[in-house]
């Protein structure tokens, strides 16, 4: 029997349409059929300048889009050739990895939920909600947060940030404990997702597929770990893998991989270099950025030249007193500090120049491909610059479209019940199937 | 370690290799197009090699490198940035294909000796045509399916050369550089 499954269908999250052959109840044959989300982003990435290019990224994988402005700009600067100052790296890496703990939390969640256990996906919605508390803190955002920035990020960790990351950590904690509790040696959960789905590591190789779904076959692959980028080769942490590559394995590897993200944030928080300072004491007062503006369109730059702005929520963070340790030091690549724009005649052509039409950020030319651990997988970034404002080709590398590409191979042979927790441990996001 | 991949498939393949390049560390060999299937296959088998993880198959249109029309207003220079002076440029970018239109760009990685490869393939437009990799790995089916939607380069050997992100009806290849960006076509669901 022939039977359709999606686009658009109540039990899996996702827009992907499944046409399966059946046998009774035991899948022959299966035809994925994806492209439901394609929005070229590739396409529309030749339009804009580099910058431009990150609201796009968000739009990816947007269950844990930092990872993807982080990828980005990281290839970017590969391609100009400069190095982010490091205490930038450090606040990549954590925000990183506290989307890369959203990205789980939710794949687990649902999953759990797609298979009866409501209860859990609602637990750990709320961890991720906390999580989301603790992005909105520093990029004013939840979802599409366009933080990075080629050379730098928007602005800084607001004061204090170890404080709720540690309090948010233990509800984090709290609820995986609860999950597994909930999951982990729950006789229905492990009968749905034991055996089921299985896939050897010979494979998944051959098919491309990276992250936690390769892990799960006992294969030891971590971007993280084996082409170190950022700081990540200072910050320790484990490779959790499986053995088996069922779903139940992959459920283990994601759940595991959560505790060491964590261990990453707080050994980052502790190495991080540069305590955050919102306004710089040796400076002179702070002056609100508005008032700043207005002094300096009356010429009376000589009061502001050396001083500290006080910044709306949106760019606080942004400050001179920030800058130096959060954006590279080229000035034909990252932005200035607010008060140099506003305060200087230097400070406002830098903008001028990177924002404006046909001026902006000019790598030079090349190609190069950059690879991050996505929470799916590598996800790597091959752009190649003509010298022009303008990216000639920006390709992403999907970490998620290896991954149903093997579907077919993952659904054959198994009954058609075991599709929801295949399709769940898949943890496929449309955006960044799609693009 | 740097340059020895490049020599060793260099020394291996000389009449199929045609340049190679290290730029930014990132080791690259202009290839062939005849000569993809027998350097792939030499990659993922040969003991010192053995880049079993095909990454990526992505192509490129070269039509307008370097064309991008000046903007009407404030034509300027703009800030052409020059690499940091740390980090050594020994190894310039040779530019982009003397004559082909497009280049097939295939990204590799050994899980085993942790080294990646880039094999760049030169395509003309006339003759877009590739050995298919997917008897070598089954991830390329989907990558070669994304290669002939977006850009119209046909994979001999491909099982199920079909489009995978565009739908049956689509007409032409939305990422070659012709194709205007705000071109609309309707959208009619999949007939299968």
């Amino acid at each position: 029997m022939m039977l359709n499954i999606g686009p658009a269908h109540p039990a899996m999250h996702g827009i992907v349409r499944i046409v399966v052959d059946l046998d009774g109840e035991q899948i022959q044959d299966a035809d994925v059929e994806i492209g439901y989300l394609h929005r070229g982003f590739e396409k529309m990435a030749e339009e804009v300048d580099y910058n431009g290019v990150i609201p796009y990224t968000d739009r990816l994988n947007y269950v844990s889009p930092l990872i993807n402005n982080m990828g980005y700009c990281m290839a970017v600067e590969k391609l100009i050739g400069i190095s982010v100052p490091e205490r930038c790296h450090y606040i990549r890496v954590i925000l990183s990895e506290i989307s890369r703990i959203g990205d789980h939390l939710t794949c687990v969640g649902a999953t759990a939920m797609e298979l009866g256990a409501f209860t859990v996906f609602l637990y750990t919605i709320k961890a991720r909600e906390f999580l989301w508390d603790l992005v909105e803190k520093v990029t004013g955002a939840r979802m599409t947060v366009s933080y990075c920035r080629v050379g730098g990020v928007k602005a800084d960790l607001p004061e204090d940030f170890a404080e709720p990351c540690a309090e948010v950590f233990k509800e984090v904690r709290k609820v995986l404990a609860e999950s597994d509790g909930l999951l982990t040696r729950n006789r229905i959960f492990v009968d749905r997702m034991e055996g089921t789905g299985v896939i050897s590591a010979e494979t998944a190789i051959s098919y491309g597929i990276t992250g936690p779904f390769l892990r799960a076959t006992g294969m030891e692959y971590d971007v993280r770990k084996d082409s170190p980028y950022s700081v990540y080769d200072k910050l320790p942490f484990d490779v959790p893998v499986g053995t088996t590559g069922d779903n139940m394995d992959r459920y283990l590897v994601r759940m595991e991989e959560m505790e060491q993200s964590m261990q990453i944030v707080e050994a980052a928080l502790l190495d991080i270099p540069g305590g955050a300072v919102l306004v710089n004491p040796e400076t002179g007062q702070p002056i609100p950025a508005a008032q700043m503006v207005d002094l300096a369109k009356m010429g009376e730059i000589e009061s502001i030249s050396g001083g500290c702005a006080v910044m709306g929520p949106t760019l606080e963070g942004s400050g001179r007193a920030q800058h130096a340790s959060i954006a590279v030091d080229e000035k034909r690549v990252a932005m200035p500090a607010k008060e140099d724009t506003y305060g200087n005649i230097e400070g406002l052509m830098q903008q001028f120049k990177l924002v404006m039409l046909g001026h902006g950020l000019r790598p030079p030319e090349g190609e190069i491909y950059f690879p991050v651990e996505g929470a799916n997988g590598e996800l790597g970034f091959y752009v190649v610059s003509d010298g022009a404002g303008r990216a000639y080709r920006i390709r992403v590398r999907p970490p998620c479209f290896a991954i149903m590409s093997a579907l077919k191979e993952l659904l054959v042979g198994d009954m058609i019940a075991d599709i929801i927790p295949t399709f769940g441990s898949v943890n496929m996001i449309g955006g960044e199937l799609d693009r | 370690m740097t340059s020895s991949l490049i020599e060793t498939v260099t020394g291996q393949f000389p009449d199929s290799v045609s340049a190679s390049h290290a730029f930014r560390g990132d080791q690259t060999l202009v290839l062939r197009p005849e000569s993809v299937l027998e350097v792939a296959r030499y990659l993922k088998e040969d003991p010192a090699m053995q880049m079993n993880l095909l990454v990526d198959v992505t192509a490129v249109d070269y039509s307008t490198f370097g064309k991008s029309p000046a903007p009407a207003f404030f034509a300027s220079s703009g800030v052409t940035v020059r690499p940091s002076s740390q980090i050594p440029d020994k190894d310039p970018w040779p530019g982009p294909p003397a004559s082909a239109r497009f280049t097939v760009v295939y990204h590799f990685y050994s899980t085993h000796h942790k080294h990646r490869l880039r094999l760049v393939v030169p395509v003309e437009e006339s003759e877009a045509t590739l050995d298919s990799l997917t008897p070598l790995w089954a991830g390329a089916d989907w990558l070669e399916r994304e290669v002939w939607d977006m850009y119209g380069i046909q994979f001999s050997g491909h099982p199920n050369l079909k489009r995978i992100l565009m739908y049956e009806e689509f007409e032409g290849h939305p990422l070659r550089k012709d194709y205007p960006v705000n071109k609309r076509q309707p959208l009619i669901g999949p007939v299968n």
